[in-house]
Order: C-alpha cells, then sequence, then structure tokens
C-alpha cells in the first residue's frame, strides 16, 4: 500500500491526469441512478429539446433526457467492454501460454486457427456472426471476446515464449510439474506487465469497437442507453451545427485518452526505462 | 619495440585521475561507486585493473574516456587527458576524443557489432567518421590491421558479417576496430573473459602485440589476476570502488602487501585430493555409448560413455561446442538420445523425462550455470525451496518450514532469507538457493553445469567449498561440467575430455593431469594462464617450435 501511494507521488501529470478520468467514469457508471435526474428510458419532454433548464444537456430524438442517457451510457458501454476484455484476456492469455509452454503441435493447431480468425477483417466478421446469432448482450460479448482474444493470444504466446526457455522453466518440467502449474506459477507472473499493458489498449479498441457495432445497428440493442447508438441516433442534429450528438463521442475519445496515458505510463515503467534517456 | 613519434616519448603522463569520485542511481538515491580513485597512466603504459564485480574496475575504465554509464554520475575529482581536463570539457571536445584519440574494447564482441553490417565498414566508420582516413585508406589499414592480430585471410575477412566468423576472431576484430584511428589510449573491458581458454591465448596475444607495436596505453579491465599478469606493466587492485593496492606487476605477484591480494594470488590453488574409484557395481549412473543431437542432421554426442560413482566427482571438461552441456542434457532426459542409454543403479530410465516417474526425477538434479535466469525472479526463496520438498516428499507446510530452515543453514545463509525474492540477492546467494532447491529433493546426483563460470573467482571458490563440504555430509555424486581447468583440479576424482561430441580421454584425475596425455588435453591444460608474467611469451614460444 505504501508503495502503491510512492508509486503514485512519482508518477508524470500525464498519469494522473489518465488515473483521474478513469476514476471519474468509474464513479459516474456505479451511481449511474443517483446522479442523473430522470430514468433510463424514460420519455421526458419532446423530440431535440435545446439545452437549458429542465434538460441539461436537452433531450434526444425520442424526447429522452440527453444527460440522463450518457450517465446510463457510461454504465452500459464501460460495463460491457470490461466484461468482454476481460473475458478476451482469459481466453486468449490462457490459450497463448498454453501453446508457448507445450510448444510443439499444439502451438502449430493453435496458431493456425488464430490465423484463420485473424485474416478475416473483423468488423466484417463480427457483423456476420451477430447476425446469424442475434444480438442479445452475452451473445455480443463472446463474439467480441473470441474475435479479440486472437490479438491477445499472439502476444501471450509471443511474451510467454520468452520466458518457457528460461531455465527456471526447464527445471520446473524436470522436476515433473504439470502443465497448470507451469502456466500459473513460473510462466505467467514473469508475463505479466505486458499483459497488464495490453489489457488497457485492448480494453479501449473493445470499447470504440462496441460503440462502432452500436452505431452500425448490430451493438447494444435500443431502449439500452449507448454511446455508440446515441451517436447515431442523434446524428441529424449535426446539420443543424448542435453539437450535442458528439458528446457521446467526446465521452468515449476522453476515456481513451485517458487509459492510454495510464498504460504509457505502466509500460514505462516495467520496461525499466529511465527518464533521462 | 617500434616507436610511433605520434605517440610522442614514454613516459608522459597521458591519462590522469584524481579523487574520482563516481556516484550510481539506485531507489532514488545516489551511492558512491568510486570513492576517491587515484590513478597515472603514461604513454604507452598497460595497466591493469583488477577487483570483483562492484569493484568500480569498469566504472573506472569508462570515465577515462570522460562518459559515465546512464543513471551514473561524476561527483568530484578531475580526469586529464592529454591536458583535457575531461569532466568539465563540452560534449564535442570529448566526443573528438572518443573513438580517435581514445578507443574502448567490450566484453562482448558479438553484442557490440552491428549485425547487419560487414565487419570493415563497421571499422572504417571511425576514422572516416574522424576524418582520420578516406574510406580506400581505411579499408588498406583495416587490412594490414587484420594481418598483425593473425586474423584468417586478412584481404577478405573484412567482407564478412559478424556472425560469420568465431567469438575469438570476432574479438580480434573488434580489437583491430578500436585500433582503427591510431588512439593514444584503449580501454578493455574484460575482452576475454567470454571466451575458451584456447581461444583465449590467441587473443591475449594478439592484443599484446599490437599495443606494443603501436606503443599504445591500455587500461586492461579483467577480474583474472593470471590474464592481466600476462599484459600488464602495473597493476591496481579495486575492492568497493576502492584502490587496495597499486605496483609493479611482478613487484605485485611475488609479494603482495595487502590479504585481499594475496587472496586473489591464492583463488586457484584450492585442490582436494583424488579418492581412488569405489568399484562398484553397477555404478550410480552410466552412462552408455549415447548419441544425441538436435533434428537427424547435426549430432551433437557421438557414442559418449561415462560412469558416476556414489559419493565421487566426475568432471566432463572442454571448450564451447564440445557437447558436455548436452551430455547433461541426454542425462536428464531435455534431450532424448538417438542411441544408447542411461543406466541408473543398473537400470535403465526411459529415454525422455516426461516418461520418467517422479522418484527417477528426484534423484537426478541439477544445477545451472546462471544462477539469474534459472530462479523464478517472481518466486520467494521460501517457495523455491519449499516446492521440490512438498512435491517429492509429501510434506506439509510445517515440515517444509523446518526442512528449509535446515537448508538455508547448510548453504550457510540466515534464516531470513527465506522471505527474499532472488532479484535482493547476490549472484554468489543465488548460486547457493540452486544448490539448497537441488538439495531439497534429496537427490544422489546433481548435475553442475558450468555452476561457477558466472561468479567471481573468490565467490566460485566457496562454493566449489560448499558443494565439497555437502558431497562429504550427505554422500551425494557430482557431475560437474565446466571448461574452468583449476575447478576440475579443485574438485574432481575422475575427469572426462571431451572434443567435439567424443570422449578424447578418461580416467583419475591425477592420471589425466599429469603427462603424458592426450594432445587435446595438453592443449587445454597449457592454455589456463599462469600467474607468472612470462608464462604467455613462453608459451607461445613453445608452441612456434
Amino acid at each position: 500500500m505504501k508503495d502503491f501511494v510512492k508509486l503514485l507521488r512519482s508518477s508524470p501529470w500525464s498519469a494522473r491526469f489518465g488515473m483521474a478520468v478513469i476514476v471519474f467514469y468509474v464513479v459516474i457508471a456505479t451511481f449511474a441512478p443517483i446522479i442523473s435526474p430522470y430514468g433510463e428510458t424514460d420519455i421526458v419532454g419532446s423530440e431535440f429539446e435545446p439545452w437549458g433548464e429542465g434538460f441539461f444537456l436537452g433531450t434526444d430524438n425520442l424526447g429522452r433526457d440527453m444527460f440522463t442517457r450518457l450517465v446510463y451510457g457510461a454504465r452500459n458501454t464501460i460495463g460491457i467492454a470490461f466484461v468482454t476484455t476481460c473475458l478476451a484476456f482469459l481466453i486468449g492469455g490462457f490459450f497463448g501460454l498454453m501453446a508457448a509452454t507445450l510448444g510443439g503441435w499444439v502451438d502449430q493447431a493453435l496458431s493456425r486457427i488464430v490465423d484463420v480468425f485473424m485474416a478475416l477483417p473483423p468488423l466484417i466478421f463480427a457483423l456476420l456472426l451477430l447476425t446469424i446469432l442475434g444480438t442479445s448482450i452475452p451473445i455480443l460479448i463472446v463474439v467480441i471476446a473470441v474475435l479479440d482474444s486472437t490479438r491477445v493470444y499472439r502476444l501471450a504466446r509471443a511474451v510467454a515464449m520468452n520466458i518457457a526457455v528460461m531455465d527456471f522453466v526447464e527445471v520446473a518440467r524436470l522436476r515433473g510439474e504439470g502443465l497448470m502449474w507451469i502456466i500459473r506459477r513460473e510462466v505467467l507472473p514473469n508475463s505479466m506487465p505486458p499483459l497488464v499493458a495490453e489489457f488497457g489498449l485492448r480494453f479501449c479498441f473493445v470499447f470504440l469497437f462496441i460503440s462502432a457495432l452500436s452505431f452500425l445497428g448490430l451493438g447494444i440493442q435500443p431502449p439500452t442507453a449507448d454511446w455508440g447508438s446515441m451517436v447515431r441516433d442523434n446524428a441529424t442534429l449535426i446539420t443543424y451545427g448542435d453539437i450535442t450528438p458528439l458528446l457521446p463521442a467526446g465521452a468515449i475519445a476522453l476515456l481513451t485518452v485517458g487509459v492510454n496515458f495510464v498504460v504509457d505510463w505502466f509500460l514505462h515503467k516495467t520496461a525499466g526505462l529511465r527518464d533521462d534517456q | 619495440m617500434t616507436s610511433n613519434p605520434s605517440n610522442g616519448n614514454k613516459g608522459e603522463v597521458l591519462l590522469e585521475m584524481r579523487d574520482l569520485r563516481i556516484e550510481g542511481q539506485s531507489d532514488e538515491q545516489w551511492h558512491e561507486i568510486v570513492c576517491g580513485v587515484d590513478l597515472t597512466l603514461r604513454r604507452g603504459e598497460v595497466l591493469g585493473l583488477i577487483g570483483e564485480s562492484g569493484a568500480g574496475k569498469s566504472t573506472i575504465g569508462i570515465a577515462g574516456m570522460g562518459f559515465t554509464r546512464p543513471g551514473c554520475r561524476i561527483s568530484g575529482g578531475t580526469i586529464t587527458f592529454d591536458g583535457i581536463e575531461l569532466t568539465s570539457a563540452p560534449e564535442e571536445t570529448k566526443r573528438a576524443l572518443r573513438g580517435a584519440r581514445i578507443a574502448y574494447v567490450a566484453q562482448s564482441a558479438a553484442a557490440s557489432f552491428n549485425p547487419a553490417h560487414k565487419l570493415i565498414q563497421q571499422f572504417a566508420e571511425a576514422p572516416v567518421q574522424h576524418g582520420v582516413l578516406n574510406s580506400s585508406e581505411a579499408s588498406k589499414n583495416a587490412i594490414d590491421l587484420y594481418r598483425r592480430l593473425q586474423l584468417p585471410d586478412p584481404e577478405t575477412i573484412g567482407s564478412r558479417y559478424p556472425h560469420q566468423v568465431s567469438g575469438g576472431q570476432l574479438q580480434r576484430a573488434m580489437v583491430a576496430m578500436a585500433m582503427a584511428c591510431k588512439p593514444d589510449l584503449i580501454v578493455f573491458d574484460e575482452p576475454t573473459t567470454a571466451l575458451d581458454v584456447t581461444t583465449q591465448i590467441e587473443v591475449l596475444a594478439a592484443i599484446k602485440d599490437v599495443v606494443h607495436q603501436f606503443n599504445t596505453a591500455a587500461i586492461y579491465i579483467t577480474h583474472d589476476l593470471a590474464v592481466v599478469a600476462q599484459l600488464a606493466d602495473r597493476i591496481m587492485v579495486l575492492r568497493y570502488g576502492n584502490l587496495i593496492e597499486e605496483g609493479e606487476t611482478r613487484a605485485m605477484l611475488a609479494e603482495p602487501k595487502e590479504d585481499y591480494t594475496s587472496q586473489l594470488l591464492a583463488v586457484r590453488s584450492y585442490q582436494r585430493d583424488e579418492m581412488p574409484p569405489t568399484q562398484e557395481d553397477p555404478p550410480l549412473l552410466e552412462v552408455r555409448g549415447v548419441s544425441a543431437g538436435y533434428g537427424p542432421l547435426i549430432k551433437v554426442l557421438d557414442d559418449v560413455s561415462v560412469k558416476i560413482e556414489r559419493k565421487r566427482t566426475v568432471a566432463v571438461v572442454g571448450e564451447s561446442g564440445s557437447g558436455k552441456s548436452t551430455l547433461a542434457r541426454a542425462i536428464t532426459g531435455l534431450l532424448p538420445p538417438y542411441e544408447g542409454s542411461v543406466l541408473f543403479k543398473g537400470q535403465p530410465l526411459p529415454p525422455s523425462y516426461k516418461n520418467r516417474t517422479k522418484d527417477q526425477l528426484r534423484q537426478v538434479q541439477m544445477i545451472y550455470q546462471m544462477p539469474d535466469v534459472a530462479l523464478n525472479p517472481k518466486q520467494k526463496v521460501r517457495d523455491v525451496i519449499g516446492r521440490p520438498l512438498g512435491f517429492y516428499l509429501g510434506m506439509d507446510e510445517a515440515a517444509r518450514e523446518r526442512r528449509m530452515r535446515d537448508l538455508l543453514e547448510m548453504i550457510e545463509l540466515p534464516a531470513d532469507f527465506a522471505d527474499r525474492l532472488p532479484g535482493e540477492l547476490s549472484g554468489g546467494q543465488k548460486q547457493r538457493i540452486c544448490i539448497a532447491r537441488a538439495l531439497a529433493a534429496e537427490p544422489e546426483l546433481i548435475i553442475c553445469d558450468e555452476v561457477t563460470s558466472a561468479l567471481d573467482q573468490l565467490v566460485a571458490e566457496e562454493i566449489l567449498k560448499l558443494l565439497q563440504r555437502l558431497q562429504d555430509e550427505l554422500e551425494v555424486s557430482y557431475l560437474f561440467i565446466t571448461h574452468d581447468l583449476a575447478t576440475v583440479r579443485a574438485i574432481s576424482d575422475q575427469i572426462v575430455v571431451m572434443l567435439r561430441g567424443r570422449v578424447v580421454q578418461q580416467g583419475g584425475k591425477t592420471q589425466v593431469l599429469t603427462p603424458p596425455h592426450h594432445e587435446y588435453t595438453d592443449l587445454l591444460l597449457s592454455s589456463v594462464p599462469e600467474m607468472d608474467p612470462d608464462w604467455l611469451d613462453e608459451l607461445l614460444d613453445k608452441r612456434a617450435s
């Protein structure tokens, strides 16, 4: 704990800014019902009302309060992106570490399967799968997680390959340790820093991916509030010079920047780079 | 000796350091790593800097170029090179000196060359950059130097890439590169440490030769007193950033003033008497006609047979590439042999470790060359030693803790080391932990793969003595893989000499080490540097005749 405080003290302003942004978003997402003045899907006014009294940021195309939708959107979009990223790391990380540790035909088989998945453009592939399987939230999470786990697999495998050839892993093999023990106790702890950094980046990508899917109509379905679909629903307002539809986009951009600041700093720290170089 | 007019007269002071202090940063605090050292180097003189790791010898050597490693700073004192004060000189002045008038030869030539460029291109870079020579002159110069350094095919070797020449040749090419601008001073930072004894001779002879021919002053940094004795006119012994003793080479070797210097001098003298073979049948471990290699084409071991008896030490010697480590991999089952078998107490072991039982695995343990990579950096000493105790012997937590404390005591480390991570230990301590991990399995045979070669000499000697004591107490056998004949002399009962995957000689220690021996054994034995400053010259004369 003390180390953590010390670490925070030594962090640069960019990382502090990033952390502040993340904390702000988490607080908003957690306390959404308290912060927002109306219910998530309540129609409280007429369509496209301007900013002002009653409606802090105006209303959307169905007369729902924009501010309320933004707050709930944080909860839905971030929550789903977080769960999806975790799932992608569980799948990709496990198979990547396994392929590197076992090597041989297991590695070949897994890697070729992943190559096939990666050969298809992810957005098109996701659209295809979602059209076939439907667009419920669990399916959305699984489809994106599986597609993204291929990227995690490649990284985890590359990192673990360097560790799996170390003498201490050989010692464990010669001791007769099982695969799970070697992965969990010898390889995983030493592959953590790049994986954690990748988690931050991957989270942003997933987040943007969900928003993109929502914008195309195959992501999070109405009436659930979501930043991607909010941009699409209110896109017509841009024609009238109103920046309201850009607010959800701005919220996405701000979080992405914040997360990346923190990830950069973390990478810098764990890579042992010095500030003077 | 030819005198070079541009280098001035011998005897004139070239480099002078006064009360030099250098600090290094760790955990955001500055620690002094060189604590007020005075150094004087005259033109044409070779000065040996000697000490263990952490003595500050490399830091001082680099400071001779007015440079410090990242994270270090010069906090006091002066460095004067030929009248130029380097500590306060602007970067451009220093840059004009480096490469042209001061050159540096690093420990690992392989890491210092750019693998994407040919040797001669890299040779020409410094003289062309400094405007000393144009590129065609540089090529001529390179060929001349390659010839002087006795590189094979001096006309064409420059057009090879670094990976196309051997380690010893690359190190000589590096020396040639340092000589390119005919510098006044060359700093050699452990240039032969990574080489085999047989290759080390070539490089030492080459360095000695060109340094004298060009009347270049040199700082030669090493941890091996016998090596520096061949080259240096004067030696400075350093420890923890302080100067312990300074003197003319011959005078110091004949009569060291400080205890520490005497210890360094005595380091190769530890020796144990040979124990007679037990003649037991079957022996503890027998390697019978093993051939092994990587893939179907590269045969590294060719019909190797070795016997290891209980409570005895068998040393396997040979230069790199002789297959000695592969032998260890064949015994442990990491590399299943094509032919032949490994028998443990007369019972054949399954070729691959994957098919061996837990008990078979437990009986043969291994200790590695690099304790840094043989320990998981994320595991505490308690877990490292505790795991084999629980895994093989099924001990519960309390029993593990007790046994771990016993083991720590056995390897002469305090009990509170249990909570440390490998990063918080020194090289010698890490190697001790590796020994404890091997002992925890209660094995009957321990394979030691170059266990002392990554350690300082004094530390290495302590490890050897520890292994010896443990053998007496626990009756384990060792298979000791090494290229260092001093280690072999110190610890072995039986010696196996290997060359290109074959056993060329084997037998009792005294038998192998007393002449007449096999031609290759003779080459190995005669290549081990001795403290005598005339040893290299005499050896080269003998070999030439």
